[in-house]
């Protein structure tokens, strides 16, 4: 039937890209666990990563947290609560907006630059290189990255959280005219280790994501640097739309009922 | 020369992209000891058939034993083992261009050897020096080189761990002619320090007759004639003369639209 013939190959590549992602992953995550490991591509990994990003995810953070404040007291104000807008704050910036926001950011920043750099590594040879002078592409290049982006993105979120806090107190004290301590107040009360817990566990997930796109696409990249390019367009692109789908499966797991 | 024993042997070697085939039953032997030049046109598959010895790309079919051990379908832990007398020397040079010279060229030395990076070094600039660069060189980073430069460091990068099979992907091309041939006395002096076996690809006759034992010609996916050097001028094979003399008319008609 030349009808089921075009679906059948559609199939099939879908299949084969599916294996390959999955194999790569598995020899990818199988390559952290077991040594030798590179501790000075892992630290270079985690600063690139971890500290230069701060710059921008604390960006992120202070005017997020400084924009809900805002919203909800032009929202809440209508119903006269406006002691909610602490609540919304703390729990929207550790739940939500803090893992999601710096998930994006550093996609853009970290996931952009690996596949980059990998792909073009791959295209110029670089990779197969690496092969022949005895060194496993993936223990020298992705694993570093992997295990940075899993450790790097909590601590970033973390320092996210308490910037964006910041930026909704700022905003409430000096342009809403709360009262500084029973703001301060409010947002402890509200506070619970699980909102903060699940935002580090999220940013973990996503932080594996991200690296895990730039890697391999980077990785599969061909054909020069139309090729590079687009591997790195397929990377942010690929890293955030699987930030949001496990954002909510994750949210599901932490709340859901 | 073919009755020594062969380092590296290649049998029925068959490896295709897609629809595309590129080798179609390769035989080809290196004595141990030998150098051995396989020419060819653009996209014949040569440098396919050094990624297939490599293990870069792994065969369809076929056989590649090196000394007389079969390295398709290798467990990872064996190949990596095979991979360490290997020295290779890539088509565009692939410089890792986040380390700079003296460690690219050390890199083999501290990754696959475990040598402590201070003595590495030592060696590192040795190496620089024998492909005739200075020390000053070690701490430029590679994208700061020419072309030529870069040649060099990978030459020395091939040749730091001592392997015992150094492969050579069109060492000369892309230089002006004189680079050229200060490569091609470079690889042959690199290679006769070392004793090594190499097995190298060209399409450039003059660095061929420089640095081979034996030639070999690629076309059509198999091996259609092996020769000594001295052999080529008179080999009455139509396909080889007209290579030899890059004329456009005769019977390898070149693919001008992929
Ligand atoms: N990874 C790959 N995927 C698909 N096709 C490939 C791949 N590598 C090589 N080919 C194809 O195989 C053929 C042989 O390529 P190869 O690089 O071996 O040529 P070559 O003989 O080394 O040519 P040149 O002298 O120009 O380097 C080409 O037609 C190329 O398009
Ligand atoms: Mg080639």
């Amino acid at each position: 039937m030349p009808v089921l013939a075009p679906i059948g190959r559609v199939f099939l590549a879908f299949l084969e890209a599916t294996g390959r992602f999955g194999l790569f992953t598995g020899t990818a995550l199988s390559h952290c666990l077991r040594p030798p490991f590179f501790p000075r591509a892992i630290l270079h990994q985690m600063v690139e990563i971890g500290y230069y990003s701060l710059p921008v995810v604390g960006l992120t953070a202070i005017f997020t947290g400084m924009v809900l404040a805002l919203q909800s007291y032009t929202g809440f104000a209508r119903f006269n609560a406006e002691s909610q807008i602490a609540a919304v704050v703390v729990l929207s910036v550790t739940r939500e907006l803090a893992p999601v926001l710096a998930g994006l950011m550093v996609a853009g920043r970290i996931g952009a630059a690996m596949s980059a750099e990998i792909g073009t590594m791959r295209v110029t040879e670089q990779i197969d290189a690496l092969s022949t002078l005895s060194t496993n592409p993936f223990k020298y290049l992705i694993a570093p990255r992997l295990i940075a982006g899993i450790t790097m993105l909590p601590l970033l979120v973390f320092v996210a959280d308490i910037i964006g806090i910041f930026g909704g107190y700022l905003i409430s004290v000096y342009k809403l005219d709360f009262n500084p301590a029973s703001y301060l107040k409010l947002t402890f009360e509200h506070l619970e280790n699980i909102d903060v817990v699940s935002g580090l566990v999220k940013a973990a997930v996503f932080g594996f994501i991200v690296a895990l796109m730039g890697c391999y696409h980077g990785y599969h990249s061909k054909g020069g640097a139309q090729g590079v390019g687009q591997a790195t367009t397929n990377a942010v692109v690929s890293a955030s739309i699987l930030i949001f789908a496990s954002n909510y499966v994750l949210t599901a797991l932490f709340f859901g009922t | 020369m073919t009755d020594t024993p062969a380092k590296i042997q290649i049998r029925n070697l068959h490896m295709s992209f897609g629809s595309k085939v590129v080798l179609n039953g390769l035989d080809l032997k290196v004595g141990v000891g030998e150098s051995v030049v396989v020419i060819g046109g653009s996209g014949v598959g040569k440098s396919v058939m050094l990624k297939c010895v490599l293990g870069l790309l792994e065969p369809e079919q076929g056989s590649i034993c090196i000394d007389g051990e079969e390295v398709v379908g290798m467990s990872p832990k064996d190949r990596d083992r095979v991979m360490r007398k290997f020295g290779m020397l890539f088509q565009g040079a692939a410089l890792f261009d986040s380390l700079p010279v003296w460690q690219n060229v050390a890199f083999g030395l501290v990754q696959a050897m475990g040598m402590e990076l201070q003595k590495a070094k030592e060696i590192a600039l040795n190496k620089l020096a024998q492909v005739g660069l200075g020390p000053e060189v070690g701490e430029l980073w590679p994208a700061e080189l020419s072309g030529g430069m870069k040649k060099r460091v990978a030459l020395a990068r091939a040749i730091a761990t001592d392997p015992e099979v150094i492969f050579f992907d069109e060492p000369t091309t892309g230089l002006d002619p004189i680079m050229g041939d200060i490569i091609n006395d470079l690889v042959v002096k690199c290679v006769r320090e070392l004793g090594a076996t190499t097995l190298s690809i060209t399409h450039d006759m003059a660095s061929a007759r420089k640095i081979a034992d034996r030639i070999a010609m690629l076309h059509g996916g198999r091996i259609i004639w092996a020769g000594s050097v001295a052999d080529i001028d008179h080999s009455n094979d139509a396909y080889v003369d007209q290579f030899i003399h890059g004329k456009a008319e005769g019977p390898i008609k070149m693919e001008v639209r992929a």
